[in-house]
């Protein structure tokens, strides 16, 4: 069983994958357009998946001993492949219908607080509503709300936002020691809190913030300091006793705004190279370790190609060398102006980086 | 050499006339054309006193903008530094408090807004970029200045005038331009 190799056809490009293998797999072998969105399955997570309804694709042949086709719709990260399996992603108006109509039903909440929103520019539902959304909104209802929950110093819950993919739920129970945090209530009232007003502070729930794949669950330590675009991601790692130590940091100058996890082409957090296991860092690497000196730089991390987070990078960089020095044997040159005595911004008395929670209007008013 | 054209005129290299030779004539002919302007209609306008209206789509100074409840618009998204082409625009932003919901809109704030008008090239890139239609590029010059310390914009220089306080004065830098989006709060 565990040799044989099944054939499946996805979108008229056939690939052979191992038995048990969901259709999902298999299309992101494949790659590109043909890959189903997903936003509730998670590779490192075991039973994630099934949730979201955004990986729906259409089997236009059940296997090569059964070829009826599906009747419905299926869920590509559930459904595993059979031999002869023929699948429609983008091929099919069906598909591309449902999904324009799921991408509908999730936003029907959603305060579309992009502006304000500290994943905007690496959220997966902006990604999503771009790509398989329409343009419109047919709700014209008040939008739900939520009273607000504390999660602590570290995490941001903004629950609004959230579409309850349930992955930070089973972060907290496969990854830390216990789950302080579950989906509380049911249906349109449905939320993630803690019950009673509780911090998130296993060992590895920082975890969260890397996995969701809204900006329900952001980083308090780098909220509203920054937008994603305007640091710059490079990998780095050290030695820590309590995990992999390889993580993304997103730095402005040198000054460390964030550190997460690495992550893959799919937004799934990285194997470790060291360990060989899924790369989920330690909350003292993701929240306290915020100075360049912790670090060993390794170098710019991969961006998606039309990714807003590439702007303005671009890898194999280097500092130009201050010419005129040279030149003038040794003296400097005379600065018509400084900036920093005119300008307000980037004061270099004041280091958003180093602050703990988000900034005030009173750290400026120093 | 073929010519390019056949407006090509010859000099005339002929001996002068005696009426042309008098001067006094030609002389008298020229200052009568000159004379002759003086009642027409004068394209000329008085500057300081005088201003010619700006044409719809002219860009000038750029102007932060309020709600009608008179608070700051801007988010600090850094959609418009992001979308400007000469990086001119910066911002640091931070968290609204508790007591401070009549002075911003909304959770984040700018803090901090500044534009580099010696960057700046009033491309207006950042009001179409703008998704709170807060920043407006209005019909004021960027004044004239002898050292280049007066054209870092702060966020006192761009704000425009609260409009429940002083309404005369927010009319007057809105000038038509800024307008409240349709459907606002």
């Amino acid at each position: 069983m565990s040799e044989q190799l099944f054939k499946v056809t996805i979108d008229n490009i056939t690939v052979e994958v191992p038995a048990g293998t969901t259709i999902l797999q298999a299309a992101r072998q494949i790659g590109g357009d043909v890959t189903p969105p997903a936003m509730c399955f998670y590779t490192p997570l075991k039973g994630s998946g099934g949730k979201c309804r955004t990986c729906l694709v259409e089997v236009s042949k059940g296997s090569e001993k059964d070829p009826r086709p599906m009747p419905k719709l299926v869920a590509s990260c559930r459904t595993t492949v059979m031999d002869g399996m023929e699948v429609k992603s983008v091929t099919s108006q069906r598909v591309l219908d449902a999904r324009a109509g799921v991408v509908e039903f999730l936003l029907i909440n959603h305060p579309l607080d992009c502006p304000i929103c500290d994943q905007a520019g690496e959220c997966h539902l902006q990604d999503l509503s771009y790509e398989h959304g329409k343009g419109g909104t047919r709700y014209e209802f008040q939008r739900r709300t939520f009273k607000k929950h504390d999660l602590g110093e570290f995490i941001q819950l903004h629950m609004t936002r959230c579409i309850l993919c349930y992955r930070c739920v089973f972060t907290a129970d496969q990854v830390t020691d216990k789950r302080a945090h579950g989906v509380l209530d049911r249906g349109d009232h449905a939320e993630i809190a803690t019950y009673i007003e509780k911090n998130l502070a296993n060992d590895f729930i920082g975890n969260v913030i890397d996995v969701c794949p809204v900006g329900a669950l952001t980083d308090k330590t780098f909220r509203f300091k920054n937008r994603v675009w305007f640091t710059k991601p490079v990998n780095a790692h050290r030695d820590c006793d309590k995990c992999c130590g390889e993580v993304t940091l997103w730095m402005r100058g040198d000054e460390v705004f964030r550190v997460t996890a690495r992550k893959d082409e799919w937004g799934e957090i990285k194997t470790s190279e060291k360990t060989g296991k899924t790369g989920w860092i330690c909350n003292d690497c993701r929240f306290e370790k915020k100075k360049a000196s912790d670090w060993t730089v390794e170098g710019l991390a991969p961006i998606a190609r039309h990714s807003v987070i590439g702007q303005g990078k671009y890898p194999g960089l280097q500092r130009p060398s201050e010419t005129i020095e040279r030149v003038l044997d040794g003296r400097k040159p005379r600065l018509l102006m400084d900036i920093h005595t005119v300008s307000e911004v980037n004061k270099p008395g004041i280091e958003l980086s180093e602050i703990k929670g988000p900034a005030t209007g009173d750290v400026f008013k120093q | 050499m073929q010519p390019l054209t056949n407006r090509a005129k010859n000099v005339d290299r002929r001996p002068m006339t005696l009426a042309e030779r008098a001067y006094l004539p030609a002389i008298l002919k020229g200052m009568g054309i000159t004379f002759s302007h003086l009642f027409k209609k004068k394209p000329t306008i008085q500057y300081p006193e005088e201003k010619r209206p700006f044409s719809q789509v002219f860009r000038g100074l750029h102007v932060l903008n309020r709600d009608e409840e008179g608070r700051e618009r801007c988010t600090a998204c850094g959609l418009c530094a992001v979308a400007c082409p000469a990086e001119a625009i910066t911002m640091e932003a931070a968290e609204r408090q508790e007591g401070e919901e009549n002075l911003y809109r909304e959770e984040k704030y700018a803090a901090k807004y500044e534009i580099n008008m010696l960057r700046c090239i009033f491309c207006g890139l950042c009001e179409e970029a703008c998704p709170k239609d807060a920043i407006y590029l209005s019909e004021t010059f960027a004044p004239a200045n002898y050292d280049r310390k007066g054209f870092i914009y702060g966020k006192n220089d761009l704000l425009i005038p609260n409009p429940l306080t002083d309404r005369e004065a927010y009319e007057q830098a809105a000038g038509g331009r800024v307008r409240q989006p349709v459907g606002s709060r």
